[in-house]
This record gives C-alpha cells, structure tokens and sequence, in this order.
C-alpha cells in the first residue's frame, strides 16, 4: 500500500526540527519517491569536462538509478543524455568510457545518432514511411537530460524543470569548488588516478550524514587512527613523520579540536566543516608548490588560496568534496539499503606530481574497500541500516547543538560538532521530495 | 654456477621459493599475522592494483600500496578490543596452484615466483570468493627469505567491492 505517493504532507512529517523519522532511510517506497522527485528536482553531479577531452569522447554514469551519459559533442560543448536507445531502450553505451566519433550507433538495430542525441538515420527507413513515425519521441533520438551546467569543468543536471537554477541551487557553496580548482596554479583540474569503487549494504543518506559528522572519527576509527598513534609513538624522537601517519592522526583529534575547526551550512542542504582550520590544515609543504602559486596568483592570493582547509563540502544531494587533497565521493544511490561510493581523484593541472600522489594515497588509506577507516565506517552504516528496522524507537537523533533560531539562517559558520549540516540535509530533502507534488 | 659451496649453500633452491609462497598463505589462513609480518623485509611493500595491469603504484590508485609500518597498523589493528569492523572476526582461505619461479638472480638475491589463486573471506554469514595471481619478490637477509614485494592482481581489480578485510 501506498504511504507516500503524492502526500507530501506525510512526507514533511518525517523530517522534525532535530529528529529524522526512520523510513527516510529503509522505506523502498520512499526511495523510489527520491529517484522520481529529489533526484529530479536537484542539480545532481554528472562527471567533470576532463574525462571527455576531445569530440566523441564520452563517459557513462546514472542521475540517481537512471543510466545517463556525457558526451563532448562536434561543436566541443558537453552534452548530457539519457543513455537509452529510443527504439527499444538499449543503452546505447555500456562501457564506463570511450570514444564514439561523430556519431552513436545502437548495437542492436544500428539507428545512430549525432553526440546531441539527435537521430541521425536508421535502416531501411522506408519502412516507417507514413506510419506516424515523425510524431513519435522515437524520431526525436536520444533525449538530453532537460538542464546540465557546466560549472568550471563540473558538470551536473538537472531533470526536472521544477526546482530552482543552478545558481540559486547552490549560491556561495561554489567557494569549495572554487578553492579546489583555484589551488591548481593554472586554475584547472583533471580527473587523475582512477576511481575507488565502494559497494555499501546501507542508504545512500548515512554516507551523506558520515561527511560533516565530527564526533565519530575519534571513536570509530580508534582501530586504525589510534592504532597508527600507538605504533607511531614508538618510533624513535627524529624520525620524518611519513605521508601515511599525517593523514591518519588526525582522526584523533579531539572533541575541542573539531569544534574549534567550526563549521558553515548554506542553504538547500549545502554545508561544509573546517572553517578555521582542518584536519587537512598541517601536511607537510610540497616542494616547489607554494613558489608556483604565488608565480601564479601573487603571495597574498596564494596564502588565502592554501590558508583554506575545508574539511568535507557536502554537496545536496550525493556529493562531498575535499578540497585541500582534490577528491570527490559521490554516492551512488541503487536501493533503499544499497548505494555504491565512487571516490575520485584530480590533478591540480601545473602543480608537483607529489600533490596527486599524497590525494591518490589519502583515497586508498580512507575510501577504499581495502581501507581500515572504511571498514569501521560501513561497519557502523550497516548496523545502523539492520537497527533501524527496531521498533523499539522510530526517530534517528540530530539533535546536537540544536537551536531553534537556526531555522531562519542560512550562511552561518558555528562549532564543528554541531549537527546543524544534518539538519540541514533533512530539510532540504523534504523540500526537494515535495516540491513537484 | 657458484662453486663456494658456503655460498651455493645459502641460495635457496626453486623448491624453497616454491615452499615459502605455500607456507606464507597457511600463516595467513591461520592467524599467524606477526610471523606473517615478520616475513617482509624492512622495505617490504604488499601491493595490490586498482588497474588491470598497472605499472604505477604512486600516481595511479591502487587498492592497498602499503609499508612494514602500515601493514603491521593493520596486524595490531586485528588484534584491538574496538576493531568494530572484526566483531565477528573475518577468516581467510586460500588455493594456490603450484607457485612458478619466474626469475632467480642469484647473484642480486632476488627472485620472483608466480602463483595463481582462490581467495575466500568470511565474516559471519557472508564468504566472497575472488580469483588473485599473486607475484612474489623475494631477497634473502641474513639467510632468510624474505618479501621485497609482494602484489595481488585480482581477475576483477575495478569490480566494486564491499570490504576486503584481510590479506589476500
């Protein structure tokens, strides 16, 4: 039976001030509604312009569980596409990249289009002669996703016409973009070093909620980031402190710490932690890095470029950004209780290799599903994922730091253990689930 | 052909590869992970590729490129009271075909043996199956055998996985 098709009103009640009702998170009903409206009605991110260098190239992925593509069409513009065949539905690309020329050509019954989805010609098209064919959607081709924008090599869509434009969507949470791409002292990044791919038994939402939740690394990654303290510990007074152990230790740190870091919550779900200073904040210098930067940008702009360390930038709906190392996780949804995690990497064009290789070992130690901090996270995602089927209490708790008067601000920078960014991911899902109803 | 006999007698014989490769997976299937530590070389690296084929271990991601001291976090790690990912503890099996000695530089001490194999991980109610061929490097100190390298290329290396806990 249907709890919450076209009853937003049901919906919105899931979502109090500082608590999330449970079915948010195991309903398949209520995943299904998110693929119809919230992934719909928001600016989902598609790929980044570098994985599509040249006409043809073209690159494979889903907006929520629908298969989509992005293409570099003949004019040099991306496109974004339904991979879909027209005629009988077949994704007309299957690999998760390649090169397809001028044209697509379905491997079933060969109808072919040009890089915009438009059909080009088909077999022994004779055959359709005054049968109507012109007004069918068929004869248009491949349908371009209704609104894709090209943020400074980012590309996202968006499906629906409800909902609001790009800029509006995001307003100043493009800082976090800006600052990624403005570390590259040519300001450019491409995508470098492969991509990480994590299946995990949970919803898509706790990988989202994990991101701005500063008061689990000290105790869930204990195992791995304590262990390496201890073991560190040991070694003799002197020894140069490896890549390695920099980005672990910091996981440790404590409470105080990450509420002194702060964090910043933006409008429609958007919010960022590390706004003084991060976990992310003491790596060690790469030579030869910060004399290209100021060659590039000036001393001054060069300083406040690297002075910022945003921790994690969570992105409504499924993306999280890391700045200061160049990565962004993308959260697959598939069902309710499944969503695979893609960690990507980038170059920041001119810069030392030394940089992608610290980004490329910060993947494997933290995103990978080799990765001892991974393993206690999805851990703890899975059992949530089993314990929320209780009955015992139908409320997940965000309650932390929580203030009423938050309501009406938006912009705002506070203490780093606030669960504010949660609350706010909840309320932006209510309104975004709701808004085409 | 080395004719010191004192010499010829510290090299090890291809069977001795052969037995070290068979003898390094039992440690790992059972428990034995400080000897199974002790069996790297102080600049020993566990590698295991994210790229079918791949030559780069620092500018390419890979699974696992990991040093003595991350691979002995991961041993102490398995042993901690809040290693909440191992409450149940995973369990490993391993099939090796008969490893192939690859290459023998006597001279260098360096020796590279090929083996093919199943690898299975529990926990719990769940067992995963994957296909691996491991490639040993292997250099001798202090008369002993010991990893230089040791990479597992696994059939599906881009596959998406859920956790691989242990060590294949």
């Amino acid at each position: 039976m249907s709890r919450y098709a076209g009853n937003a009103d049901a919906i919105k009640a899931l979502v109090r001030e500082a608590e999330v009702h449970r079915d948010v998170f195991v309903d398949e009903e209520l995943f299904r509604l998110e693929m119809e409206h919230l992934f719909a009605n928001t600016w989902v991110y598609v790929g980044h312009d570098s994985q599509v260098p040249n006409v043809g190239d073209f690159y494979t992925t889903t907006i929520g569980v629908q298969p989509v593509l992005m293409v570099r069409h003949t004019d040099g513009e991306v496109k974004v596409l339904y991979n879909r065949c027209p005629h009988k539905g077949v994704k007309v690309a299957a690999e998760p990249c390649g090169n397809t020329g001028k044209v697509f050509r379905c491997p079933y019954h060969a109808w072919r289009f040009r890089t915009d989805g438009s059909l080009l010609s088909l077999p022994q098209q004779k055959g359709y002669d005054e049968t109507g064919f012109d007004q069918s959607p068929a004869s248009r081709g491949m349908t371009p996703v209704r609104h894709m924008h090209n943020y400074r090599g980012f590309v996202f869509a968006k499906m629906n016409d409800a909902g609001p434009g790009f800029e509006e969507f995001f307003g100043d949470s493009l800082s976090s973009f800006d600052n990624m791409i403005d570390r590259s002292p040519v300001g450019k990044l491409e995508v470098a070093g492969g991509v990480l791919r994590y299946m995990h038994n949970c919803n898509w939402k706790m990988l989202v909620d994990n991101q701005t939740d500063t008061c689990h690394p000290m105790v869930a990654h204990e195992s791995s980031a304590g262990t390496t303290k201890n073991i560190w510990s040991t070694v003799p007074e002197g020894t140069a402190k490896p890549m390695a152990v920099e980005i672990f230790l910091p996981f440790m740190s404590a409470y105080e710490d990450f509420d002194k870091m702060g964090i910043r919550i933006w409008k429609n779900g958007h919010g960022h932690t590390g706004v003084h200073h991060s976990i992310h904040s003491d790596y060690s210098q790469i030579p030869g890095y910060f004399d290209q930067m100021t060659a590039a940008y000036g001393e001054e702009r060069a300083r406040k470029i690297l002075g910022e360390a945003r921790h994690n930038t969570v992105y409504f709906p499924n993306i999280m950004i890391k700045g200061p190392i160049q990565l962004l996780r993308l959260f697959k949804p598939i069902s309710a209780n499944k969503t695979l995690v893609e960690s990507w990497t980038f170059r920041l064009v001119g810069a030392p290799d030394l940089l992608l290789e610290r980004t490329l070992m910060y993947n494997r130690l933290i995103n990978a599903p080799t990765s001892v901090v991974g393993h206690d996270d999805l851990e703890m995602y899975e059992r949530a994922q089993e314990g929320l089927h209780s009955d015992g209490n139908h409320w997940v708790n965000m309650q932390r730091l929580y203030d009423p008067a938050e309501l009406t601000q938006e912009n705002v920078t506070t203490l780093g253990t606030n669960e504010w960014v949660m609350r706010n991911t909840y309320r932006a899902w209510a309104q975004f689930m709701t808004c085409d109803m | 052909m080395y004719h010191d006999p004192k010499l010829a007698a510290a090299l090890p014989t291809d069977q001795e590869l052969i037995d070290f490769v068979l003898r390094e997976a039992r440690m790992l299937d059972q428990q034995r992970y400080e000897e199974w530590l002790s069996l790297y070389a102080e600049d020993g690296y566990y590698w295991m590729p994210l790229e079918w084929g791949q030559t780069d271990p620092k500018l390419v991601c890979s699974l696992m490129y990991e040093d003595k001291l991350l691979l002995r976090v991961r041993v102490e790690r398995l042993k901690g009271e809040r290693t909440f990912s191992q409450k149940p503890r995973s369990r490993s099996h391993h099939v090796l075909q008969m490893p192939h000695v690859e290459s023998r530089d006597d001279a260098a001490r360096t020796y590279v043996t090929w083996t093919s194999m199943h690898y299975v991980e529990t926990r719990y109610d769940e067992q995963t199956l994957y296909a691996a061929w491991a490639t040993h490097h292997l250099t001798v100190e202090d008369g002993k055998l010991r990893i230089k390298l040791k990479r597992v290329d696994l059939v599906n290396c881009d596959a998406a996985f859920g956790n691989i806990q242990l060590f294949m």
